[in-house]
C-alpha cells in the first residue's frame, strides 16, 4: 500500500474555502443519521466536543476514554486561555489577523487554509462556550475580559482565571454528559485503544483493552475519530499528564496513517526547573506570567548571591534586551532557546542552576501585591507549594520543557487521515500550528476541530456509506487484531527481565531530550538514531511487568505505552535529521544566523514531512506535502 | 541540594479487587528527597516494588497539577493529606519528617467501590453530572458571547464554584459519605449564570435526586470544605438547598416568567 | 443507594428520571434535602419552645406577687395564663393543647427524619475507614448530634414525667410550678440529672442552630459570620438559663413556701 498525501483544500479565494467546502459538501439526511455509528476516541476538549455534537445532530456515538471520567483528559491542565478574533477590544484584531499571527507564529510550515478556517470560528467557539456556561472572566460592564499572549500584538485571549481549559473541558464534558445522559452517547471508560482496524483499505473499528479487567474486545464503526492528544510524554519529563500516551495515533500509523511532522515540539519557557533525579513529571507556570514577570538571569556565571542582593546593572534582561518590540512576550520557541543559551552559559539559577529568574518585583511595585494576587494568585500558590519558596518575596525560576506536540497524525482539510474513515482532531493531528504552537491557542483548535470542523466534514465521508453494510466485529481482521494485541501484552508479562518500564521510559526520554530537545544537529540524532534501537533491545529482553494480565495493572498499561514511545522517538529524531533547516520548535544548530536565530530554508523545505509506516521503525518511508502560500508572502520571523 | 527525609514508614492499605478482602502493608522508605512530591515518593516505591518482582501498588492520579482531579488517597485520616486546599498530587514530602509513619487508605462510600488497592471508582459523580449539570446550548445556535453581560460579581462568584475539580474529596472526608459539596457546587455555577435560568430548577431537581440514589446526607459539618483542593465553600450546598425548596414549592410555569 | 462495581457501556442514565412522582410534600419528604428542611423547620418550632420556655421558667425568680389580695407564686400565675390562653374565645387549656399538638409533631417529625437520615448515610459508608481519621472542622457538637438528641428526647421523657404528669416526683402537687419545681430540684441526682441534660441540650442546639441556616438555604454573606455566633449565643442562653434552676434550688434560693397560696385551685375554681 502506498500513501498518497491529497490535502483535498477547496478550490477559490482563501477567505471562501471553508464556505464553499460547506456549500458543496455531501450532507446525510437527520432520518438517516440514526444509521452511522462513529468512534471516538478520546474525550479531551476535542473528542468531547465531537462527540457531543455528532450525538446532538443525530449520529449513534460510541466514546472511549482510559481515564475513569470523560472531564480527567489533560485538556482541563490548560491555563492562560483560548483565542479568538472577537475584536471586543477594538485594537485592530481581525480573522486575517489572527490567521496571520497563527500562520506567522507557526513558522510558515502550517497549511493556509486549515489556519483560515480556524480563526474564522474561533468566534463561534466563545460563543458556544457562553452559552454553555463557562465563566469566562469579565469586566465591571459585565462584557467579557481579554489579556493578550505571547506571539500576537492585540489583546484576542479570552480566559477564566488561571484555569481556562479546565473550564472549557468541563464545558464540553457537560455537554457530552448530557448526550449520556439523553442515551445519544455510549460511553466506555478505563477502556485503552490498543488496535485500529482495517478492513478493505477503509477504519472498520478499533480494539481496546479494558484497564479493570484486561477484556481485549472489537468495536465496529462507520467511522473512527481519534482526539487523543499530544506525544510530548516521549521525553518522560513533560508537562502532560502522566497517563498521555502516542499509543492511539501510533497504532494507527502502524495500521497506514501517515504520521506528519513528529519533529516539531514544543517546549514551554515557563515550566518550573526539575528539583532532582527521581521527578516524574514537571509543572507549567502559565505563560501568561510573561504579562508582568521579567525575565533575567545574573551576568556573571559565578554569582552566587540570592537574587535580590544583585543590583539592576548586574542583571541580564535578556529578553528585553534581544527582543525589544515584544520583550518578555516572545513567542514561546524564541523564550525557550533564549533560556536554554543562558543556562548552558553557566548563568542559570537555583540550586542546580538550571533555571532564570522571573521576577514580579516591579509588577509588585507598580501594581501592588494585592493587584498581582487577584491576576495570578493561584499560580503563585501553585508555586509555592511545588517549590517551596515565595513567589511573592523571590523571584521565580522557571525552565523550558516540553509541552505540546504540533506533529502528528497527517489530516487532509477534512480531517480524515490517510486511511479513509479514520479521522484525527485536536494535539493528535498534525494541522494547524505548523513548526510552532501560539499561546492560547490549542484551546482554540481541539474546539474547533470538535464543534465546528469534523461534524461537518464526517458526512461528506458518510454521504457514501449509506444503507452499505460494514463489517462487524466478528469478521476476521478485528479477530486477527485482537489476538495480536492479546498476544502483545502477554508478551510484556513474559518477559520476566529486571527493569520496570519507567526505568525504561526515563531512559528513552533522556536521549530524546538530549538530542532531539530545543536544540538538535545531526551529529546527535545519528546517535539517537542508534542509541533508541539498542535501548528498545533491551527493553524487550530486560523489562519486568509484574501482576497479571485480568486485574488492574498499571504497570502493564505503562510497558504498551512506552512500547510505541520507543518506535515513535525513532521517528521523531528520523524526522529532525532528514529537516535541514531550523524552523519554530524545530532547531537545528547548523541552521542558525549569526545571531543565534533560526534560519528557515523556505526553497527546500516548505513542506510537511509525513511518514509511512514500512514495518521497520527504524526505515519509514518519506512523503511530502508542498505548503502552497497564496496569500501569505514568507518573511523572517522576528521578534525583534 | 535539597534536604532529605532519612527514612519513613508507610502503611498502605492493598486490596486485590472490589470483592476480596484488604488489608494494610508497611513499607520502609530510605532517603527520601524533601522536594519530592508524595505521588513521585509512591513512583519510587514501586518501582522498587517491581524490581523485586512484587506487584506494584495500584493508585489513581494523572495531571499532577492538582487540576484533573484523578487522584484521591486518605493520608494521616485526611482526604488529600495535611496540606489546605491542596490535592494529593501537589502535596510534597516537606510537609513530613523523618521517621513518621504515613497511614495510606482508599477513599471508603458505599458509591466509590474500590477498584484495586488505593484505586475507586467515582462513577456516580458523572451520574450526576448527566442527570442535570449542564445547560443545554447544543452546537451552532449559540448567540454573541456578549450579547448578555453578567456582572463581574456574579461571574466571579460562578467561577468560585466551578473551580470543582471532581476528585470526590467532599464524599471521602464528609462522616456521612454525602456529595453535596460537589453537586452544590455544579448546581450554583450553572444557576448564577443568566444562561443557566432556564433550566435552574429542574436542574436542581435532577441533581439533588439522583445524588440521592448513591450519596449520604449532608449534616453540616463543613469537612467537605476543608478537604476540598479547590476550598469550594459549602455556601454552595446553602444555595442549592434554596433552589431546590424553591422548584419543589412554586410554579414553574410562572418561575419562567420571573 | 450502595453501589457494585459493574463494567460495560454507560448511557440513557438520565432518561426516565422523575417520571413517577409522589404527592408534592411527600415527594419533598422523600430527599435527604427535603429530609433536611424539615430538621430544620421542626427545630425552629423546638428553638423557640425551648427558649421561651426557659425565660418563662425565669419567672421563678420574681418569687411571689400580690393577686387578688393573696400572695401568690408568680411562675404558678404564669402556668394558669398559659392555660388561660384565648379563653373566652376557646374554652380553657385547649389553645395550649393546640401548641403542645404542633410541638409534638414537630418532634416527632424532627426524630423521623433524623431516624430516615441516619439510615441513610449508614448505607452511604457501610465499610469505615480502617485508620484513624483526622478531623480538621467536624466538631464534638456536630458529630454527637445523634447522642445529644437522644439525651435531650430521653431526658424530656423524664422531664414530663417529674413535673407534668409527677409520676416521678412523689411530692407534686398539680398545678403547683414552684413546689414542684423545689421538690424535685432539691434531690441532689435529679438536679445532677438536668444540668447534664441541658448541657447535651446546648450542644445539640449549638450545632442545630448553625446547622438549620445552611438546610433552609439562608445564606448571605452580610450574615454568614454571624450565624456561628447567633448558634452559640442561643446555646449559651438556653444552657444557663436552665442550668440556674437546679444550681439555685440547691443554693436554696428558690426554696417553696408552704404558706403561699395556690394559684391553680383558685383557677379550677372560677373555671367550675
Amino acid at each position: 500500500m502506498s500513501i498518497t498525501l491529497d490535502s483535498k483544500i477547496p478550490a477559490g479565494p482563501l477567505a471562501d474555502k471553508w464556505d464553499e467546502f460547506k456549500a458543496h459538501e455531501k450532507l446525510v439526511n437527520p432520518a438517516n443519521k440514526r444509521k452511522f455509528k462513529i468512534i471516538v476516541v478520546g474525550t479531551g476538549l476535542a473528542g468531547a466536543s465531537a462527540a457531543a455534537t455528532l450525538a446532538e445532530l443525530g449520529y449513534q456515538v460510541d466514546a472511549f476514554t482510559f481515564h475513569d471520567s470523560p472531564r480527567r483528559a489533560h485538556s482541563i491542565a490548560a491555563q492562560g486561555g483560548i483565542n479568538a478574533a472577537k475584536n471586543y477590544k477594538g485594537d485592530g484584531d481581525s480573522v486575517y489577523r489572527l490567521f496571520y499571527d497563527t500562520v506567522k507564529g507557526g513558522d510558515f510550515r502550517a497549511r493556509e487554509a486549515n489556519v483560515h478556517r480556524l480563526a474564522q470560528v474561533s468566534v463561534n467557539i466563545i460563543d458556544q462556550m457562553v452559552a454553555q456556561g463557562v465563566p469566562f472572566a469579565r469586566e465591571y460592564g459585565g462584557l467579557l475580559d481579554n489579556r493578550s499572549f505571547g506571539g500576537a500584538q492585540v489583546s484576542r485571549t479570552f480566559y477564566a482565571r488561571g484555569q481556562t481549559g479546565q473550564q472549557l473541558l468541563l464545558g464540553a464534558y457537560q455537554q457530552l454528559a448530557r448526550q449520556i445522559g439523553m442515551g445519544g452517547v455510549k460511553l466506555y471508560n478505563r477502556m485503552e485503544l490498543v488496535d485500529i482496524v482495517v478492513v478493505d483499505g477503509r477504519a472498520a473499528g478499533i480494539v481496546v483493552r479494558d484497564l479493570m479487567t484486561g477484556e481485549i474486545s472489537s468495536h465496529s464503526a462507520h467511522a473512527v475519530v481519534l482526539a487523543t492528544g499530544g506525544y510530548g510524554n516521549a521525553f518522560f519529563l513533560s508537562t502532560n499528564a502522566m497517563a498521555c500516551n502516542v499509543t492511539a495515533a501510533w497504532r494507527a500509523h502502524r495500521k497506514g496513517a501517515a504520521f506528519a511532522n513528529p519533529c516539531y515540539t514544543q517546549i514551554h519557557p515557563t515550566c518550573i526547573p526539575q528539583a532532582d533525579d527521581f521527578q516524574s513529571k514537571l509543572t507549567l507556570m502559565s505563560e501568561s506570567l510573561r504579562n508582568d514577570g521579567r525575565v533575567w538571569v545574573p551576568k556573571n556565571p559565578d554569582d552566587t548571591r540570592a537574587a535580590a542582593d544583585i543590583p539592576e546593572d548586574e542583571r541580564d534582561y535578556y529578553l528585553e534586551r534581544i527582543y525589544p518590540s515584544f520583550g518578555n512576550l516572545a513567542p514561546r520557541d524564541i523564550a525557550s532557546r533564549a533560556a536554554k543559551r543562558a543556562v548552558d552559559n553557566g548563568q542559570g539559577v537555583g540550586p542546580l542552576k538550571n533555571g532564570v529568574y522571573l521576577d514580579f518585583a516591579d509588577a509588585i511595585n507598580r501594581l501592588g501585591q494585592q493587584t498581582v494576587k487577584e491576576r495570578y494568585g493561584n499560580l503563585f500558590d501553585m508555586y509555592e507549594r511545588i517549590t517551596g519558596e515565595n513567589p511573592y518575596e523571590v523571584p521565580m525560576r522557571i525552565y523550558p520543557a516540553s509541552h505540546y506536540t504540533m506533529g502528528g497524525l497527517w489530516v487532509d482539510y477534512e480531517l480524515m487521515t490517510t486511511v479513509p474513515g479514520l479521522y484525527c482532531a485536536g494535539e493528535a493531528n498534525f494541522s494547524d500550528h505548523g513548526a510552532n504552537r501560539l499561546g492560547a491557542s490549542a484551546l482554540m483548535q481541539g474546539l474547533s476541530d470538535g464543534y465546528f470542523v469534523l461534524p461537518y466534514t464526517i458526512s461528506n465521508y458518510l454521504a457514501d456509506w449509506l444503507n452499505k453494510p460494514i463489517p462487524g466485529t466478528d469478521h476476521e481482521a478485528f479477530k486477527a487484531a485482537e489476538q495480536q494485541a492479546s498476544d502483545r501484552f502477554r508478551q510484556f508479562l513474559s518477559i520476566g527481565g529486571t527493569r520496570s518500564p519507567d526505568y525504561f521510559h526515563r531512559e528513552l526520554g533522556k536521549i530524546i531530550w538530549d538530542y532531539c530537545g530545543m536544540e538538535r544537529t545531526a551529529q546527535g540524532l545519528e546517535k539517537a538514531l542508534s542509541e533508541i534501537p539498542a535501548l528498545y533491545d533491551e527493553f524487550q529482553k530486560d523489562l519486568r511487568v509484574t501482576g497479571t494480565g485480568d486485574s488492574l495493572n498499571q504497570t502493564l498499561e505503562k510497558a504498551g505505552r512506552v512500547d510505541d514511545f520507543f518506535e515513535l522517538g525513532m521517528l521523531m529524531c528520523r524526522d529532525a535529521l532528514v529537516r535541514e533547516e531550523s524552523c519554530g520548535g524545530h532547531f537545528r544548530a547548523e541552521h542558525q544566523t549569526e545571531e543565534g536565530e533560526a534560519l528557515r530554508d523556505d526553497e527546500n523545505f516548505a513542506h510537511v514531512t509525513a511518514w509511512e509506516w514500512s514495518g521497520d521503525p527504524m526505515a519509514p518511508v518519506e512523503h511530502r506535502e508542498q505548503l502552497e502560500y497564496e496569500e501569505i508572502q514568507f518573511q523572517t520571523r522576528s521578534y525583534k | 541540594m535539597s534536604d532529605k527525609l532519612t527514612y519513613i514508614t508507610l502503611k498502605i492499605w492493598r486490596q486485590g479487587g472490589p470483592d476480596t478482602p484488604g488489608q494494610f502493608e508497611h513499607h520502609v522508605i530510605e532517603e527520601i528527597s524533601e522536594e519530592a512530591s508524595f505521588l513521585e515518593m509512591l513512583d519510587i516505591l514501586n518501582e522498587q516494588l517491581i524490581e523485586a518482582g512484587k506487584e506494584a501498588i495500584v493508585f489513581d492520579h494523572d495531571c499532577r497539577e492538582g487540576i484533573c482531579g484523578t487522584c484521591s488517597l486518605m493520608i494521616d485520616g485526611k482526604a488529600h493529606g495535611p496540606e489546605k486546599g491542596t490535592a494529593t498530587c501537589q502535596l510534597h514530602m516537606r510537609k513530613f519528617s523523618s521517621g513518621d509513619t504515613i497511614t495510606v487508605e482508599p477513599w471508603r462510600a458505599s458509591a466509590f467501590p474500590i477498584i484495586k488497592d488505593l484505586m475507586v471508582d467515582r462513577a456516580p459523580l458523572d451520574r450526576i453530572v448527566e442527570s442535570g449539570g449542564f445547560i443545554s446550548a447544543e452546537t451552532g445556535g449559540a448567540p454573541d458571547a456578549n450579547l448578555i453581560p453578567i456582572p463581574k460579581p456574579v461571574a466571579d462568584a460562578a467561577m468560585d464554584a466551578a473551580e470543582c475539580i471532581g476528585c470526590g474529596a467532599c464524599v471521602a472526608a464528609c462522616p456521612n459519605g454525602a456529595a453535596n459539596l460537589f453537586t452544590g457546587a455544579k448546581v450554583t455555577h450553572l444557576n448564577l449564570l443568566p444562561q443557566g435560568q432556564a433550566e435552574r430548577y429542574q436542574r436542581v431537581e435532577a441533581m439533588v435526586e439522583t445524588m440521592d440514589e448513591y450519596f449520604g446526607s449532608c449534616t453540616n459539618h463543613g469537612e467537605c470544605e476543608a478537604a476540598c483542593p479547590k476550598s469550594i465553600s459549602i455556601d454552595v450546598i446553602a444555595v442549592m438547598n434554596a433552589d431546590y425548596l424553591k422548584s419543589k414549592f412554586k410554579n414553574r410555569k410562572k418561575l419562567s416568567r420571573t | 443507594m450502595s453501589q457494585t462495581l459493574r463494567r460495560g457501556p454507560v448511557s440513557g442514565t438520565a432518561v426516565g428520571r422523575g417520571a413517577k412522582r409522589k404527592p408534592f410534600l411527600l415527594d419533598f419528604y422523600s430527599t435527604a434535602v427535603g429530609k433536611k428542611y424539615v430538621m430544620a423547620i421542626t427545630g425552629i418550632i423546638g428553638i423557640g419552645f425551648v427558649v421561651s420556655h426557659m425565660i418563662g421558667n425565669l419567672k421563678v425568680y420574681i418569687g411571689t406577687v400580690t393577686e387578688g389580695g393573696q400572695e401568690v407564686y408568680d411562675i404558678d400565675v404564669y402556668g394558669e395564663f398559659l392555660r388561660d390562653l384565648l379563653v373566652p374565645i376557646l374554652p380553657r387549656t385547649v389553645f395550649l393543647w393546640l401548641l403542645r399538638g404542633v410541638l409534638i409533631g414537630a418532634v416527632l417529625l424532627h426524630i423521623h427524619a433524623a431516624y430516615g437520615l441516619t439510615v441513610m448515610n449508614r448505607k452511604a459508608r457501610p465499610v469505615k475507614y480502617q485508620s484513624a481519621r483526622d478531623y480538621e472542622v467536624a466538631n464534638f457538637a456536630s458529630r454527637t448530634m445523634r447522642w445529644t438528641g437522644i439525651i435531650v428526647a430521653l431526658f424530656i421523657i423524664w422531664h414530663l414525667a417529674d413535673l407534668t404528669w409527677g409520676w416521678a416526683n412523689p411530692d407534686f402537687v398539680r398545678g403547683e410550678v414552684y413546689r414542684n419545681l423545689d421538690a424535685s430540684l432539691s434531690r441532689i441526682p435529679v438536679a445532677i440529672l438536668y444540668v447534664v441534660a441541658n448541657i447535651a441540650l446546648g450542644i445539640h442546639l449549638f450545632h442545630g442552630t448553625w446547622s438549620l441556616f445552611q438546610s433552609m438555604g439562608w445564606n448571605n454573606p452580610k450574615f454568614n459570620q454571624w450565624r456561628k455566633g447567633a448558634a452559640a449565643g442561643v446555646a449559651t442562653l438556653v444552657v444557663v438559663g436552665n442550668c440556674s434552676f437546679p444550681i439555685m434550688v440547691q443554693a436554696g434560693v428558690i426554696e417553696f413556701d408552704p404558706t403561699v397560696t395556690s394559684v391553680h385551685e383558685l383557677h379550677e375554681e372560677a373555671a367550675e
